[in-house]
């Protein structure tokens, strides 16, 4: 109960962890699922309409309830110790962000056992996705489900961004914000305006499939292209909200285990806003092929080239950060020096797609695959696992074992490799994505195998993390506030995990890598602004649950509301639209109660900050 | 997150009460982005209306259906609006909780009133001009970008009027006073996005 009425940050961060875990393990399973269908030639292991609703369940999973949750789940852990905050800016909204992307995630999974799965491939392309080409109610779990989920995400971003906007400790200048909170920082934003995109284009293809209307119907003046557009607008930046908490992470950690200031820091900050730009500026180059003429194709494909550049300066300073430090490698810094290759090799392959020409040849083949699964796993997973062991010990007061997290590493990477190395073979061969078989002996069958080792070998590295999780948690909570000793920013200056109130006093900051400042300058600890005083706390609240909740049951309501049932309640309710009022009045009658009933909070006294500081 | 707030509550009114506490400052400063993110999702809404305008399937053409002299009545009657939820955050500014509550009053008034001339347009068009959501990919378009400025329209007066009725309750103070301030913010720019509803879909659908 405590955990579905919490509106605390890092609590909410832990839940984000858990539901986005597991999420990733269900899109990890249909990963293997997939591999395993391609391991030999005509292999008849899943039907074709079955691998066509994997493969889209996969890429949905993976990008909107897998990693992006884990991302908001390193946020929320993290962005208020970093700046030196108590809380989040609006702790009831964060909830709630977090009751709807769960909710969401939830509707969207139930497909699997409501009568089939969305089966258009994660980008939903219309006419695939209308009701013509895709009659199961598969798609309207993927456009109503997302709409809920993407809620969540939204309200997550405005929360971060005000946060950190209003929310810095005394002396935490933008330009000595840590990387990672300067990463969601961009981030947010960019949810904050590439988001609302999917939300008019999930509505308009709901519209399309449950209300008959017209959007992407050609036969009535409607425009496939159109979706793609909208689709893209969103799509691409969303590729770039996914990845720059990651070099965010990157960036923070490298400086910590090299023992050296982060090269180049304001060329980093200014980077990541240029990639940020660049981001919302590329979106038709995955539309090549769908015939926009040269002078578009043209523009795109130098506007996608130039987004290179910001990275490139990254990766440079990635390795002039390392250069001449006292590098060690415990697991988190394995992989963000692993990321840094395996990244790089994404982006290369990312150039050459983006030259519209050759695109015309890697168009829909393993090529692409290959390419988005080294910048999203060699990049992005890489970056949350790392990010994961190094702020393990600050979330949770315990050390994840080494051992076992070296193993996880070399069985991950080596896993990595295999799995989408040989892919680029394979799509410069001609196989194409998306098919269910092929043919033998045309060259792709060994590198298919090879392929389906390395995915399982991946899985084992996923099982052996989550076997270092369980056996950590039955170890005793030592970890000390800076475990790593070499911790540069505020969140390492207090306890592991934090108590309730974070800081006991907020801290003064005097430079950037605000603790390792006060380390060189021989000081025990932080140096606080304000006297030791009562701490005003946000009660908890069971309202965002039941919001969450109401949308679900609208959602659901919305979904069948054409549906012919055999039984006359269920047409019934559901029919006359019974089940959408009632979802939506619970939502509006939660945010009403919310509006009336004002939250006093409660306090904290200086007595039991002390008792907490004990125990 | 807020060791203001207590102690403003009780005390003195500050003359912009709705900065007075963080709490307000960051419900401000949230609101704002939410309304950048507002405007991508109707900016989303006009680029598909503008898309698929003239895609009209052998029904009505948005020269036939239009007529101007109701549409203008209702630009007016929202404009005006604007202005009366301006003259309720200066009652506000004085600390002036019976005008502030009238004049919010009205505003709902002048919402409820455009809200009526939608849903009279939008009856004459479904009952006399056979054009519905399915009639045509024109048609689509536009309930999707008037009907969801007309949602918002209608959620913004229940929520201004849910907002005067805890007025009553609990008078002005530094937690009301920001859930005004931000109802305003919301108001003018459903209002602003209706003057390009006015310029874009009428206007243009009119003469151009």
């Amino acid at each position: 109960m405590d955990w579905l009425t919490t509106v605390d940050h890092k609590k909410i961060g832990i839940l984000y962890l858990i539901a986005g875990g597991f999420f990733f393990g269900i899109g990890g399973i249909e990963a293997i699922l997939i591999r395993l269908q391609l391991i030999k030639p005509m292999n008849d292991f899943v039907s074709a309409q079955v691998f066509n609703e994997l493969i889209t369940m996969h890429g949905t999973t993976m990008i909107f309830l897998g990693v992006m949750p884990v991302i908001f789940a390193l946020m929320n852990a993290v962005i208020p110790l970093q700046i030196g905050a108590r809380d989040v800016a609006f702790p009831f909204l964060n909830s709630l962000g977090f009751w709807t992307f769960l909710f969401g995630g939830v509707l969207l999974n139930l497909s699997w056992v409501m009568g089939g799965a969305p089966d258009a491939g994660w980008t939903a392309y219309t006419p695939l996705s209308s009701s013509t080409y895709s009659d199961s109610h598969g798609v309207d779990f993927y456009t109503i489900g997302l709409q809920i989920a993407g809620l969540g995400t939204l309200i997550g971003g405005i929360n971060f961004l005000v946060t950190i906007i209003t929310m810095r400790a005394p002396g935490m200048s933008y330009m000595r914000m840590p990387m990672f909170t300067w990463a969601s920082f961009i981030t947010s934003a960019m949810i904050l305006f590439a988001f609302p995109a999917i939300t008019v284009g999930l509505v308009l293809l709901s519209f399309d499939r449950i209300l008959d209307a017209n959007f992407f119907d050609v036969a009535a003046g409607g425009s496939p292209v159109l979706w793609q557009h909208i689709f893209w607008i969103f799509g691409h930046p969303e590729v770039y909200i996914l990845i720059l908490p990651a070099f965010g992470i990157i960036s923070d950690v490298i400086p910590t285990f090299s023992r050296k200031r982060l090269f180049g820091y304001s060329s980093m900050v200014f980077a990541t806003i240029l990639i940020a730009f660049l981001g919302f500026m590329v979106w038709a180059h995955h539309m090549f092929t769908t015939g926009l003429g040269p002078v578009a194709n043209a523009l795109f494909s130098i506007a996608t080239m130039l987004i290179a550049v910001p990275t490139g300066i990254k990766i440079f300073n990635w390795l002039f950060t390392m250069w001449g430090g006292q590098i060690s490698f415990p697991t988190a810094n394995l992989f963000a020096v692993g990321f840094i290759p395996t990244f790089v090799m994404g982006g290369v392959t990312g150039v050459m797609l983006a030259s519209a020409p050759a695109d015309y040849q890697y168009h829909d083949t393993y090529f692409v695959v290959a390419h988005f699964h080294y910048v999203i796993v060699g990049g992005l997973v890489f970056g949350l696992l790392s990010g994961l062991h190094y702020w393990w010990p600050k979330m949770f007061g315990r050390m994840l074992s080494e051992p076992i997290g070296k193993w996880t590493f070399w069985t991950f990477a080596i896993g990595f490799h295999l799995t989408f190395f040989v892919q680029h073979f394979l799509g410069l061969l001609g196989m194409q994505r998306r098919i269910v078989s092929y043919l033998p002996n045309q060259n792709f069958d060994t590198l298919n195998l090879i392929s389906t080792i390395g995915a399982l070998l991946m899985g084992v590295g996923i099982l052996l993390f989550l076997y270092n999780i369980i056996i950590t948690s039955k170890k005793p909570k030592n970890a000390k506030a800076d475990p790593w000793e070499d911790g540069r920013t505020l969140e390492w200056s207090i306890p592991s995990p934090p108590p309730e109130y974070n800081f006991k006093q907020t801290p003064l900051v005097r430079g950037i890598d605000a603790l390792w400042k006060e380390k060189m300058s021989g000081n025990k600890g932080m140096t606080p602004a304000e006297p030791v005083g009562s701490i005003h706390m946000p009660s908890p609240s069971i309202l965002p649950f039941i919001m969450s909740l109401g949308l679900f049951i609208a959602g659901l309501g919305f979904m069948f509301s054409r549906e012919g049932f055999n039984n006359s309640f269920m047409s019934f309710i559901f029919n006359n639209y019974l089940v959408l009022i009632v979802g939506l009045l619970i939502t509006f009658g939660a945010m009403i109660t919310r509006s009336l009933i004002d939250d006093p909070g409660y306090h904290i006294e200086p007595e039991d900050q002390e008792e907490e500081e004990k125990a | 997150m807020t060791s203001a707030h207590a102690e403003h509550v009780n005390g003195e009114l500050p003359h912009e009460p709705e900065k007075a506490t963080l709490e307000g400052r960051n419900k401000t400063l949230g609101f704002w982005l939410f309304l950048g993110g507002e405007a991508v999702l109707f900016g989303t809404l006009f680029a598909t209306f503008l898309a698929l305008r003239n895609s009209n399937n052998d029904g009505p053409t948005a020269a036939e259906l239009f007529s101007l002299p109701i549409t203008a009545i209702a630009t007016a009657i929202l404009l005006v609006s604007s202005l009366t939820s301006v003259f309720a955050i200066q009652a506000m500014h004085r600390h002036d909780l019976q005008k502030l509550k009238v004049w919010l009053i009205v505003t709902v008034a002048l919402g409820l009133a455009f809200l009526g001339l939608e849903i009279y347009e939008f009856y004459e068009y479904v009952a006399h001009e056979s054009f519905g959501l399915t009639t045509s990919a024109f048609s689509s378009a536009f309930y999707t970008l008037v009907g969801f400025h007309g949602a918002h329209v209608a959620f913004g007066v229940v929520w201004i009027g849910l907002l005067i009725a805890q007025l009553y309750r609990k008078g002005l103070t530094v937690v009301t006073a920001p859930k005004v301030y931000v109802s305003a913010m919301y108001w003018h720019f459903i209002d602003v996005v209706w003057v390009f509803i006015f310029s874009v879909v009428y206007l243009l659908g009119k003469v151009g």
